[in-house]
């Protein structure tokens, strides 16, 4: 056993991890965050995805371990983020979700096309959601969701250009 | 799965992952990203007693451009070549295959040292690599070293690698005016390991005329030779540069030499996006 320092969600946690513990067992069975799903543990199903040092990653390939010292956001750190709060009523409109058991990864994952791709078109979403698997929907929904939330954000973003007359 | 008990160190430097390896002989392994050896340690298809983690190595980040070349810490991720964090020197190719290796949230730990040690014959870095004949930079107890990528691998999932050496960079050549590439990849679902992979590289000069055929049984198949790629290239001779050209890469399985003749025919066709070449006028 070691001791692995992490900063989860804003919050230093020091927990003990054996070092072949991957960092979502870390995550659920430890530090008590179940927001985290588990599904094929071995990086494909994209359940398990979280945020390690600002960007995503599969946490059930990764070592708890070979983690220290690193930042860590999961689902239950995104409650209040603005972005996701969007993709949370767009999953909810679109019917994006059934189950919802992969709906933590996705969620992780759309935020980051949201924020990463601002001109992403249908295509390039469902590319991007290649790594993120889904039983229940079909992806139709989960993809609308997405690209609602990224056309919101661009008149969002023109609006806000106009009013404050800061075009290009 | 959960993987079986090892014990991991983080290394400090290059010379103490050198050492720590050194110290846990055949039964050490590196780990970088964690991208591969992570789901075969968790699938249990791969056993290791030390992990040696080289991803806090801050010099493995580091990239240096010269004159005729561009060396690449193998510590560097899919997703930063993805992002154009590092020159580009081959016209687009690095970042294009990048943006396609499996998903983003692998691409953003994976390391391009990571994917060439791990040897997989259907990933994308081992193909290109081959392709560029780079020059990879490594590691051990006796010093550094360097191969070329055409003479590195011993087979599928086998690098020319003591159990004590490390990958420390890969050192690209900087395409010439007039080069051309292209690269081709079939796969069933975007991010799955490829099925079939066919790339060109023709940089006139440098005097490179390069085939090369990817996700076989064995590692790539190279053809560096003007002439054969001329005879592909023209209508009247390439039924048969085609199909000397799988034999000679031992695909026999009929639909694998369909995929992979497909995937040839298409890269062949994307050579001319860059305009006639010495080798598109035969």
């Amino acid at each position: 056993m070691k001791t692995v320092t992490l900063h989860v969600n804003d919050r230093t946690l020091c927990a003990p991890a054996e070092d072949r513990t991957h960092l979502a067992d870390h995550l659920r069975e430890t530090l008590g965050l179940t927001g985290t799903h588990l599904g094929c543990e071995h990086g494909v199903c994209g359940a398990c995805t979280v945020e390690i040092d600002g960007a995503p990653a599969r946490s059930c390939i990764s070592f708890a371990v070979a983690n220290e010292g690193a930042t860590i956001r999961t689902i239950e750190g995104l409650a209040d983020d603005p972005v996701m709060a969007q993709l949370r009523d767009a999953f909810s409109a679109e019917h994006a979700l059934q189950c919802g058991y992969c709906t933590p990864g996705m969620l992780i994952t759309a935020r980051d096309i949201v924020q990463r791709l601002p001109d992403a078109d249908e295509a390039r979403v469902r590319h991007e959601l290649a790594g993120n698997l889904c039983r229940c929907t079909g992806y139709r929904g989960i993809v609308h969701a997405i690209l609602g939330v990224l056309a919101a954000r661009r008149n969002l973003g023109a609006a806000s250009t106009e009013a404050t007359g800061h075009g290009a | 799965m959960k993987a079986a008990a090892f014990a991991y160190r983080a290394a400090a430097s290059e010379a103490d992952a050198v050492a720590l390896l050194a110290a846990a002989g055949d039964a050490g392994k590196v780990i970088g990203g964690s991208q591969s050896l992570g789901p075969m340690l968790n699938l249990r298809l791969a056993y290791v007693e030390q992990l040696v983690g080289v991803r806090g190595i801050a010099s493995l980040q580091s990239v240096t451009l010269a004159d005729d070349t561009l060396r690449i810490g193998s510590g560097v991720t899919h997703a930063m070549i993805e992002d154009g964090a590092l020159p580009d020197v081959t016209m687009g190719l690095l970042p294009a295959v990048a943006q396609r290796i499996a998903y983003r949230a692998v691409r953003n730990r994976g390391t391009l040292g990571g994917s060439l040690a791990h040897a997989d014959p259907a990933a994308d870095w081992v193909s290109v690599m081959r392709l560029l004949n780079a020059r990879l930079h490594l590691l051990g107890p006796a010093g550094p070293r360097s191969v070329m990528a055409d003479a590195f691998w011993l087979g599928a999932f086998t690098p020319g690698l003591a159990p004590d050496e490390i990958i420390v960079a890969v050192e690209l050549p900087r395409f010439a005016p007039g080069a051309r590439w292209a690269y081709r990849k079939l796969c069933r679902k975007p991010g799955e390991f490829a099925d079939a992979i066919a790339a060109v590289w023709v940089d006139p000069a440098r005097g490179v005329a390069r085939v090369l055929l990817g996700a076989l049984d064995g590692m790539p198949h190279v053809m560096d030779d003007a002439a054969a790629l001329a005879a592909l290239q023209s209508p009247a001779t390439r039924p048969d540069a085609t199909t000397q050209l799988l034999d000679d890469a031992g695909l026999n399985d009929p639909d694998a030499r369909a995929l992979h003749a497909e995937m040839l025919r298409r890269a062949l066709a994307d050579l001319d996006r860059f305009g006639p070449g010495p080798g598109a006028q035969a």
